[in-house]
């Protein structure tokens, strides 16, 4: 892998850019490998990554149906924070946030992480109350989150409207800094060239079928598009769809899929200066470096797989978007889409060994799961290499339905479920 | 957005009156007390979340308020049939309905 560096722009400009070479290798897929990630979204290509440069395994291969990095990875709204209630969630969430800062070096891929600011709003009594409580509690876990009035709430974000006026007023806002938002397309190539380099297989366009299990029920590896692959461990990052793997291996899971929707607008001047969000009326929003209003919607309420929504749920957020910056009322939105979103009960990922020996899953991160791309890959790493969970991710087990150790997250989304 | 058959009002109504209700043909305990861990969270918490045809009940909230069961393809989000709380799961579903049965 060449490094990328200034020098390497100059010397390329040089000779009319003909020496980059791919920033990943596409390899006719092996008969085995150690190890095979189904999925090559964020979490699938940083597990593969941090098993080849944490751990020394590279005999590795991240399998893909579609495109690298076409699935959720490329459909979110690229929003990064930390501030979780419980725990368990703050200790995950946190550690990937940690590992946001510096990925780029990491990578030596810029991923963009802007650390401009995630503003969550309290429209009502009530929500003061529950922010609030996130604001202690964070703080507790060395999270940093602050209350801010809503006078500080327009210093942060001036197009915010904190009129008496308004249907729902601000009444406040909490507000994390180390917030921000990241470039969700660079995270996924970052991540596929840094495990390419070190030996990784990527195999796009290779659907998986089947998993095969030996008499004894451990996994042998997994039927596909393009033919049987042989693995001693297989992990399943397949988002929406890891319960329809996860049956492939006769394993049930507590997860339903759901239609999650979000759509920019036109590109305009720098006007939204941080990431905005809000429970009650249920919008978030920032602005992407090309200028887009990058706006995230709400979930459908019936299980699909059809990666689009129903309008209605774009007019509701917009009608919130309208409330919280009416300077955005005569906005053009250019483009809407949908991705399918795996919700546990509890709203809390599952990152754990399966009942089934050799099989793990990395799954139920719902509709925030974007953020947590490198913590996760992290933690899931190391739970496959090691055939035992990390700390971090010791309590995103699967038991927890059947024991009752639930991490009720409602805050998973920020948003009202 | 759906359009979604109410097997009580017998009409076609926009998805906004209706409330999804889950999965449906779940049977409920008669002695939850009783249930194993293993039981319960069979029917508390795993689903079958079928990309595919799927069986759920849904709630006509803004209409005749009545809960009854549907038929659907996950991956078109086209309803085959609709039916009466109570009764049983369909054993066949309607013929036009083959092309996605088949999927």
């Amino acid at each position: 892998m060449k490094k990328y560096s200034v020098f390497a722009i100059a010397r390329e400009a040089m000779r009319g850019h003909k020496g980059w070479e791919e920033q990943w290798s596409s390899p006719e897929p092996k008969k085995e490998y150690d190890v095979i990630i189904v999925g090559a979204g964020g979490h699938g290509l940083a597990t593969a990554y941090y098993l080849a440069a944490v751990h020394g395994i590279t005999n590795v291969a991240v399998l893909e149906k579609g495109w690298l990095g076409g699935g959720n990875t490329g459909r979110n709204t690229t929003i990064i924070r930390s501030n979780y209630l419980y725990d368990e969630s703050a200790g995950i969430y946190d550690h990937a946030l940690k590992l946001w800062d510096g990925l780029s070096q990491e990578l030596n891929y810029n991923v963009m992480y802007s650390a401009r600011g995630v503003m969550m709003l309290a429209h009502n009594v009530h929500d003061i109350q529950v922010l609030k409580r996130h604001v202690h509690a964070n703080r507790l876990n060395g999270i940093d989150n602050e209350w801010l009035s809503p006078e500080q709430a327009k210093e942060f974000c001036p197009p915010l409207n904190i009129s008496r006026e308004a249907r729902y007023p601000v009444v406040g806002a909490a507000l994390q800094r180390r917030g921000g938002t990241a470039r969700h397309d660079a995270v996924a190539w970052g991540y596929a060239r840094g495990a390419s380099a070190r030996g990784v297989h990527i195999i796009q366009n290779c659907e998986v079928t089947g998993v095969k299990r030996a008499p004894n029920g451990a996994v042998t590896g997994v039927e596909t598009t393009r033919g049987f692959i042989g693995a001693k461990k297989v992990g399943v990052v397949a988002a929406g769809h890891s319960s329809v793997i996860m049956n492939m291996a006769g394993v049930r899971m507590p997860l339903e899929s759901y239609p999650l929707q979000a759509l920019v607008s036109e590109p305009i001047k720098p006007v939204v200066p941080c990431v905005v969000m809000s429970n009650t009326v249920h919008a978030y929003i920032s602005q992407s470096d090309k200028g887009e209003l990058v706006i995230g919607a709400g979930t459908d309420q019936y299980v699909s797989y059809s990666q689009t929504g129903g309008l209605h749920i774009l007019q509701h957020t917009l009608d919130a978007i309208c409330e919280m910056f009416p300077i955005f009322t005569r906005m053009k939105m250019l483009r809407s889409w949908g991705g399918i979103v795996d919700v546990t009960p509890d709203r809390s990922p599952i990152l754990a060994k399966t009942p089934v020996p050799g099989l793990y899953v990395n799954c139920g991160w719902g509709t925030g799961g974007f953020k947590a791309t490198p913590g996760s890959g992290h933690v899931f790493a190391h739970t496959i290499a090691k055939d035992n969970p990390h700390p971090i991710n010791a309590p995103f087990t699967i038991e927890r339905f059947r024991t009752g150790r639930l991490i009720d997250e409602a805050a998973a989304a920020a948003v009202a479920h | 957005m759906l359009l979604i058959r109410c097997p009580y009002c017998e009409e076609e109504r926009p998805e906004l009156e209706f409330r999804n209700a889950g999965e449906a043909h779940i049977a409920r305990s008669a002695n939850m007390a009783g249930e194993s861990d293993d039981d319960f969270e069979k029917f508390f918490f795993i689903r079958s979340n079928p990309k595919g045809i799927i069986y759920e009940r849904w709630r006509h909230m803004h209409g005749c308020a009545r809960f009854f069961n549907a038929v659907r393809d996950t991956v078109t989000d086209k309803f085959i049939m609709t039916y009466k709380a109570g009764e049983p799961k369909p054993a066949k579903l309607p013929k036009d309905s083959n092309e996605v049965v088949a999927k």
